[in-house]
């Protein structure tokens, strides 16, 4: 009993340390994330975004974080006061207790302490990131139900029947990568990404080459969870004016707001410490130097991929809500299942057999499904000017008013202005201007 | 084993602290200016019509938490099998294929009858 207590305080002062840094590392790069966001869409839009506070409007997030304290929080008369008040607080608190088991950087030594810069390294890591994932979805429930209103119980419902539906994919994503490291817990994935994979000399044995399908299968997977353009159905503007949350405002719906961006990289940091080896990388210099790379190499891991969703948000329209979910169950399900067997089955091939692939076959399959994808990929790309059975049908039903063919005589004679793009001078059409950029 | 948890106890004291806080200062800085407009449900400026005692939803999403649950059982399912799976060799591969593949079968059964279609 005694040493329990003892065993306890030690790890006192170091879990409070990892417990705070790991708290402000997520919780300033989410306000990073939602400025980078807003300056990247807007060059992509052709706008300047947020510039004027701090460097570059470096600082706009925490303006705008503050200014919401002093907005109303007001509280519509037909809510369950409980719930309603309940549901942000356990969105938040839920998003933070995921990355507990995150490792955001490798060992140091403070205070007379050697630590590993990990909240807590729980034998049962992986489960627990799942967990917390899955509690996230009674935070967007509960909101939406107690709300007594009807666009937020449609948003729930939508963002539920997604949230629940991708969960399983990521799930059988995940158990690919179990497969292969043999543990649950997070270190030990991380460590095993620090071998060699002797695919060539120095190459790094990172999981996203040979489980390629399964990671494939968790990028979707994430997008879909956080509920980001362009799955993000559950909060349709033109539909459900804002889903879930359309009854909350002031901080309570700040909370959500706060959620949704650290949604964002938590399942960045997960898909950087499961696929990408996490904070591994080349460590060198002196003492400080080699307790602080490994903290840089995993944020800038992670921040690609906050880029990437960032850059998906900006690209992509969104999707149709049965499109999503066929997606989920007929492409993502099947593919994360009959990957999660072929991946057995190439493990044990490889353990049974002694032959010259020496233990690199799973990475020497992933490199073949990557190489196929990227040779089969561009064969799948649908012609833009391609028109739909719908699209036709439409065509045919405006009559003499019809949407042109790609390779219909009336378009060639028929000549449109073109407008340009936005500050482009207005020119007449001329000679100089060629057909093809009609009815595309 | 269990001292694992404390950080863990700690990430949750530090990350309830700052939610109840900043919803704490927010109520109390924030102004409290209710009118009846606001405390009506948002439908976009109408008057609220529907009850949402009464609000209906597509059966499809009862079948999808159905579906989920068989699925989420059986990924519960491959986690202790892919773990020792070192150990169970082929005998262990061939037992979770045949589970796989009797889920497998009934998930194409109910992909052919259009129970995961949505129109």
């Amino acid at each position: 009993m005694e040493s329990t207590l003892v065993s306890w305080w030690s790890g006192f002062w170091p879990g409070l340390f990892t417990a705070l840094l790991t708290f402000l590392v997520f919780l300033l790069t989410t306000a990073l994330l939602i400025w980078a966001e807003r300056r990247i869409v807007g060059l992509m839009q052709d706008r300047l975004g947020p510039n004027r506070v701090g460097p570059l409007g470096v600082l706009q997030t925490l303006v705008d974080g503050a200014k919401m304290f002093f907005k109303e929080d007001f509280t519509p008369g037909m809510v369950e006061r409980v719930l309603f008040t309940v549901a942000p607080m356990l969105a938040v608190v839920v998003s933070l207790m995921t990355v507990a088991v995150i490792p955001v950087g490798g060992e140091v030594t403070m205070f007379g302490q050697t630590f590993t810069l990990v909240t807590a390294d729980l034998a049962v890591g992986v489960l627990w990131l799942l967990a917390m994932g899955s509690l996230h979805v009674y935070a967007v429930f509960l909101a939406g139900w107690s709300s007594q209103s009807p666009y937020p119980l449609m948003g729930a419902v939508r963002a539920t029947a997604q949230m629940i539906s991708y969960e399983i994919a990521q799930g059988l994503a995940v158990a690919a990568v179990i497969l292969y490291t043999g543990s649950l817990r997070v270190s030990d994935i991380v460590a095993f990404q620090a071998t060699d994979s002797g695919l060539f000399p120095g190459a790094p044995n990172w999981l996203f080459l040979p489980l390629f399908p399964a990671f494939a299968v968790f990028v979707v997977g994430m997008v879909a969870e956080t509920q980001r353009p362009p799955f993000d159905l559950a909060e349709a503007e033109e539909e459900l004016v804002a889903g879930f949350h359309t009854e909350y405002s002031g901080m309570r719906f700040g909370m959500f707001m706060l959620s949704e961006f650290m949604g964002v990289v938590i399942q960045s940091a997960i898909v950087v410490t499961l696929f990408f080896g996490g904070p591994n990388g080349p460590v060198f210099g002196p003492g400080w130097l080699q307790g602080l790379l490994p903290v840089v190499w995993f944020l800038a891991k992670t921040s690609v991929f906050i880029v990437f969703f960032v850059l998906l948000r900006g690209a992509e329209p969104r999707m149709r809500y049965d499109k999503l979910m066929n997606l989920g169950w007929k492409i993502m399900i099947p593919v994360a299942l009959v990957w999660v067997v072929v991946q057995a089955a190439i493990l044990e091939v490889d353990r049974q057999w002694d032959g010259w692939t020496d233990g690199r076959m799973p990475a020497l399959v992933g490199l073949g499904i990557v190489l196929l994808a990227l040779a089969v990929t561009p064969m799948l790309r649908r012609d833009p000017t391609e028109r739909t059975e719908a699209a036709r049908s439409v065509a045919r039903d405006l009559g003499p008013r019809r949407l042109p063919e790609k390779d219909d005589p009336a378009v060639q004679a028929d000549t449109t202005p073109d407008t340009g793009r936005g500050d482009a001078p207005h020119t007449p059409p001329g000679p100089e201007h060629d057909h093809e950029e009609v009815g595309v | 084993m269990l001292a694992d948890y404390l950080p863990v106890l700690l990430l949750f004291v530090v990350a309830f602290g700052f939610v109840a806080a900043s919803l704490g200062v927010s109520a109390l800085v924030g102004p409290r200016r209710p009118n009846p407009s606001k405390l009506s449900a948002y439908e976009c400026g109408n008057e609220p019509l529907a009850q949402v005692k009464g609000t209906r939803f597509s059966v499809k999403f009862y079948l999808v938490a159905m579906m989920f649950l068989i699925f989420d059982i059986e990924t519960v399912f491959v986690y202790p099998w892919a773990i020792t799976t070192a150990d169970l060799g082929w005998f262990g591969f061939g037992q979770m294929a045949l589970f796989l593949g009797l889920l497998g079968v009934a998930f194409v059964y109910e992909i052919g009858r259009g129970g995961l279609t949505w129109d």
